[in-house]
């Protein structure tokens, strides 16, 4: 049973934390650091990994007392609530459960969703059991179309008969199962709207591709669905998202992992996925000049950012992209293609990028 | 023909306007607008022209206040001092003539500046209980008192003497004067306690004792066995004069000729400068002065007004001090934190003038109510017309956000403060005649603002000491709250006893109180 792993992963580190008390100490967790300061990027992997640095979280300690309280109580009601009974939480759910006011104060054990969300990756990193592993999920935020047929629970679904909604990811992909894929490659897109305009036009049809979306941030279900597809068939990814540092960002998530997940890396990046679009050239070539939009000062601030970051910064080719956003001072929408036509995205943009591998690495 | 006529129609109603019905009509100007203020009035005159005089003398005062509520609307006000006296054909006129004093034309920092105050009360008393005014003065043990009952001739403005007699009194000198008034005694903000409270406390030197209408006595102990430096009188700067007083100036000078009216009659003219200040006028420096004519007066005083000359002497002004002003604060409101500033000497239009403020914080004062305002005209509180005072737009004007006081835009800062503000000048420029508001200098503003400033710097350490103080209480109870949360989910979690793991985080966080405590100061300056 894995519930059973869980449930003594979680009583293990409760028992940790009593033994400190019986010796009259001062209650502490110790955790690795996740910022960027802990984050080391790995040139031969090619991957997002958490460094050596630790955290000591201390009960008696002012500062820390209530995150402490939060990652305690969140295990708690994870062992009790959902492993013990063998069900699953949303992470909504879960900052349900957790959400009260302290008796005898006008404290609440949590005020946001953040607060319980950064209680379960603390317990993802402390007890190395994936968040899947505690029985939460997350928001299903995505859909995939194409030449594809999955095993989900026992339902076969045949992704090429799904109308223009698609199949909607699931935020546990682990257990899907893949019966039959007949796809040259995987193209996905940081925009729904873009889904849905190739998933009318057949695009997947005519091409041969399976195509995939979420709205912004992919989920990890999405990572992990794409990591597993790309591993166990071979099928090449291709990322499209739009022209800002935000865009760029979302891909660098998928090749070389989170800063936020660099712990969970491993089961999530794909360091051979390529970036089809938009660069700064596809501009120039297909005329997009018209249809930028100026950048405010958090795009701005956001491009300094992403220039520096290890896994931008000695690639030559990103930094031209990030170099040339800021001479033009502009970004612009996947969407700004339709200004070409409506379907000038399916009929010349992809099949003559996808035919030119004219991608970034 | 028929015009003459007229104009001798109009002569039979032109005649002299009496002192009484000027007064009547004026009464407002003079701080007899109703029957309240009368009574109050009344009370602070008396009151500052018996501090004036101790301190002239250079004794420590004493000083007894009586009302006594004779019926409805009607009281006897007694107050007496030990000051020096008055000698005994002065009597009549200090009291029962309007406009007699011996400081209206003296530049020099004392609490009464008109000579119209008692006087003024003598005649309201008159007026509306047609009583005398009775007065007891000794100017030395050997010598025996007078006593007079005084009316006004509100005619001819004389004395009119009723009663004029020596008597025994058992003090060594001293002055005491009794009348009746038609008044409302009134408690308050505005009324004889707090009047007599706030001079207590400006005047930490003054023993005041207090029988009210009520019958009950309240004393006011001195809190220091000094006098206030006497202040020096100075001669008028040349840019404080204006036109007509220039022309009485020179009218009145025993000078020979404008140079040396000049220079002996105004503070900082030097004869080289009055023969320069003549030059540029076109006046020859010979001219004597009364002959100096109306033009030549407003040329004369446009060049003065034209040339650099240095700032008159400051060594004029009596300030309470720093020191005095808490010990004051001290005895009389009982606060958590006392801070006390006192600026150097400034200049507005001529006249030398300083700041002193000071604040008094928590403790009694009322937490949730705007902060009260103690303001002071040379050493006398002014219970009226708060909002026309510069020293509250000077308040209001202070950003006590930065200090840690709430305060909403365009109003006096909240919470359990107080906060005094005295003006000491040779010429306190008020807004009206009945002396209750600072007009808005911004010279005197300006000072006022430097000096609040100052105070709410050392308020606001004293705030974030204790709210700190508070903070760290808080926090240490809130983990006394989180122990039994944290026990039930670890007991959840590791299937251990609850009421072990509690106790157990109990003991360690009486253990370590000492350590906490010392790590939420880290934590706090950090931030």
């Amino acid at each position: 049973m894995p519930e059973e792993d869980s449930k003594n992963s979680l009583k293990k580190f409760g028992k940790k934390i009593v033994e400190q008390t019986k010796k009259g100490k001062n209650p502490e967790i110790k955790l690795p650091l996740r910022n960027l300061s802990n984050i080391i990027y790995d040139k031969k992997s090619r991957t997002l990994t958490l460094g050596n640095k630790e955290g000591t979280r201390n009960f008696f300690n002012v500062a820390h007392a209530k995150k402490f309280l939060q990652t305690i109580e969140v295990a708690s009601l994870i062992k009790k609530e959902l492993l013990n009974t063998g069900k699953h939480e949303h992470l909504r759910g879960v900052f349900y459960m957790t959400k009260r006011t302290i008796p005898g104060t006008n404290v609440n054990l949590v005020d946001e969703q953040v607060e319980s969300d950064k209680a379960i990756e603390d317990l993802e990193v402390i007890t190395g059991l994936s968040r899947e592993q505690l029985h939460v999920s997350a928001n299903k935020m995505g859909s995939m179309v194409g030449n594809i047929i999955i095993k989900d629970t026992g339902d076969t679904i045949d992704c090429s008969k799904l109308g223009r909604g698609g199949y909607s990811i699931p935020s546990i992909t682990d257990e899907l199962s893949f019966s039959k894929v007949n796809a040259d490659y995987i193209l996905y897109m940081e925009k729904a709207a873009i889904f849905e305009r190739l998933n009318e036009d057949k695009f997947w049809k005519k091409n041969n591709c399976i195509l995939v979306t979420s709205q912004g941030q992919t989920t990890r279900g999405i990572r992990r669905l794409l990591q597993r597809l790309y591993e166990e068939k071979k099928l090449p990814i291709y990322v499209m998202t739009d022209f800002d540092a935000w865009g760029f960002y979302i891909y660098s998530v998928i090749k070389y992992g989170s800063i936020a997940l660099a712990h969970a890396s491993e089961k999530l990046t794909i360091p051979g996925v390529k970036f089809l679009g938009i660069t700064a050239d596809d501009i120039e070539k297909y005329d997009l000049k018209k249809h930028l939009i100026k950048l405010n000062d958090q795009d701005i601030k956001r491009i300094k950012q992403v220039v520096d970051y290890d896994w931008f910064k000695d690639n030559k080719d990103w930094q031209r992209q990030l170099k040339m956003m800021k001479q033009m001072n502009a970004k612009a929408e996947i969407q700004a293609l339709s200004s070409k036509g409506i379907s000038f995205i399916s009929e010349e943009y992809l099949p003559e990028k996808i035919k030119k591998k004219d991608f970034l690495d | 023909m028929t015009e003459k006529i007229k104009a001798i129609e109009l002569a039979k109603k032109q005649r002299e306007i009496s002192i009484s019905e000027f007064f009547t009509k004026n009464r407002h100007l003079l701080g007899f607008d109703n029957p309240r203020k009368a009574l109050l009035t009344t009370v602070k005159e008396a009151v500052d022209n018996s501090l004036d005089a101790c301190e002239e003398m250079n004794v420590l005062p004493e000083v007894i206040v009586k009302i006594e509520q004779t019926s409805e609307e009607r009281f006897r006000i007694s107050v007496e001092d030990n000051g020096p006296g008055i000698v005994k054909q002065q009597i009549p006129n200090i009291f029962a003539k309007l406009l007699y004093g011996s400081k209206f034309h003296s530049l020099k920092q004392s609490r009464g500046q008109q000579g119209i105050g008692i006087s003024a009360s003598v005649m309201y008393s008159q007026l509306t209980t047609g009583k005398p005014t009775r007065i007891i003065s000794k100017i030395s043990p050997k010598k025996p008192a007078n006593y007079y009952e005084l009316h006004i001739d509100t005619k001819k403005n004389e004395p009119e003497i009723v009663i004029d007699k020596e008597m025994d009194w058992n003090k060594d000198h001293g002055t005491k004067i009794e009348l009746e008034l038609e008044g409302i005694y009134q408690k308050g903000k505005q009324g004889v306690e707090e009047y007599l409270k706030q001079t207590a406390i400006i005047n930490p030197h003054l023993h005041l004792i207090y029988h009210s209408p009520e019958n009950t006595k309240i004393e006011y102990p001195r809190a220091v066995d000094n006098l206030p430096v006497e202040p020096k009188e100075i001669k008028p700067h040349p840019y404080g004069v204006e036109l007509g007083m220039l022309i009485n100036m020179m009218k009145e000078s025993k000078s020979r000729n404008i140079s040396s009216f000049l220079s002996t009659d105004f503070s900082r003219v030097s004869p080289n400068l009055a023969k320069e200040l003549c030059n540029k006028a076109g006046i020859s420096d010979k001219t004597h002065p009364s002959k100096v004519s109306r033009e030549e007066a407003d040329k004369l005083l446009k060049v003065i007004r034209e040339t650099k000359i240095i700032s008159p002497p400051t060594n004029c002004l009596s300030p309470i001090g720093e020191e005095l002003m808490l010990k004051g604060l001290k005895k009389e409101i009982n606060a958590d934190f006392y801070a006390a500033v006192t600026r150097p000497p400034s200049v507005y239009r001529g006249n030398p003038f300083l700041v002193e403020a000071a604040i008094a914080y928590g403790g009694d004062l009322p937490k949730e109510d705007l902060v009260r305002v103690l303001r002071f005209a040379n050493r006398v509180p002014l219970l009226y017309q708060q909002s026309a005072c510069a020293s509250t737009r000077s308040i209001i004007q202070t950003s006590w956000n930065n200090y840690g006081l709430s305060q909403s835009k365009g109003a006096l800062p909240s919470g359990p403060v107080l906060i005094l503000v005295h003006v000491a000048s040779v010429w306190v420029p008020f807004t009206s005649e009945s002396k209750e508001a600072i007009a808005h200098y911004p010279e005197i503003i300006k000072e006022m603002k430097l000096a609040l400033q100052e105070c709410g710097r050392k308020v606001s350490s004293y705030i974030r000491k204790t709210v700190k103080a508070r903070e760290q209480k808080e926090k240490i109870s809130l983990f006394e709250k989180y122990i039994p949360e944290l026990a039930a989910a670890l007991s959840d979690l590791s299937d251990e006893k609850k009421s072990v793991i509690e106790e157990d985080l109990k003991k360690i966080l009486k253990k370590g109180m000492k350590n906490l405590l010392a790590e939420i100061a880290e934590t706090k300056e950090e931030k």
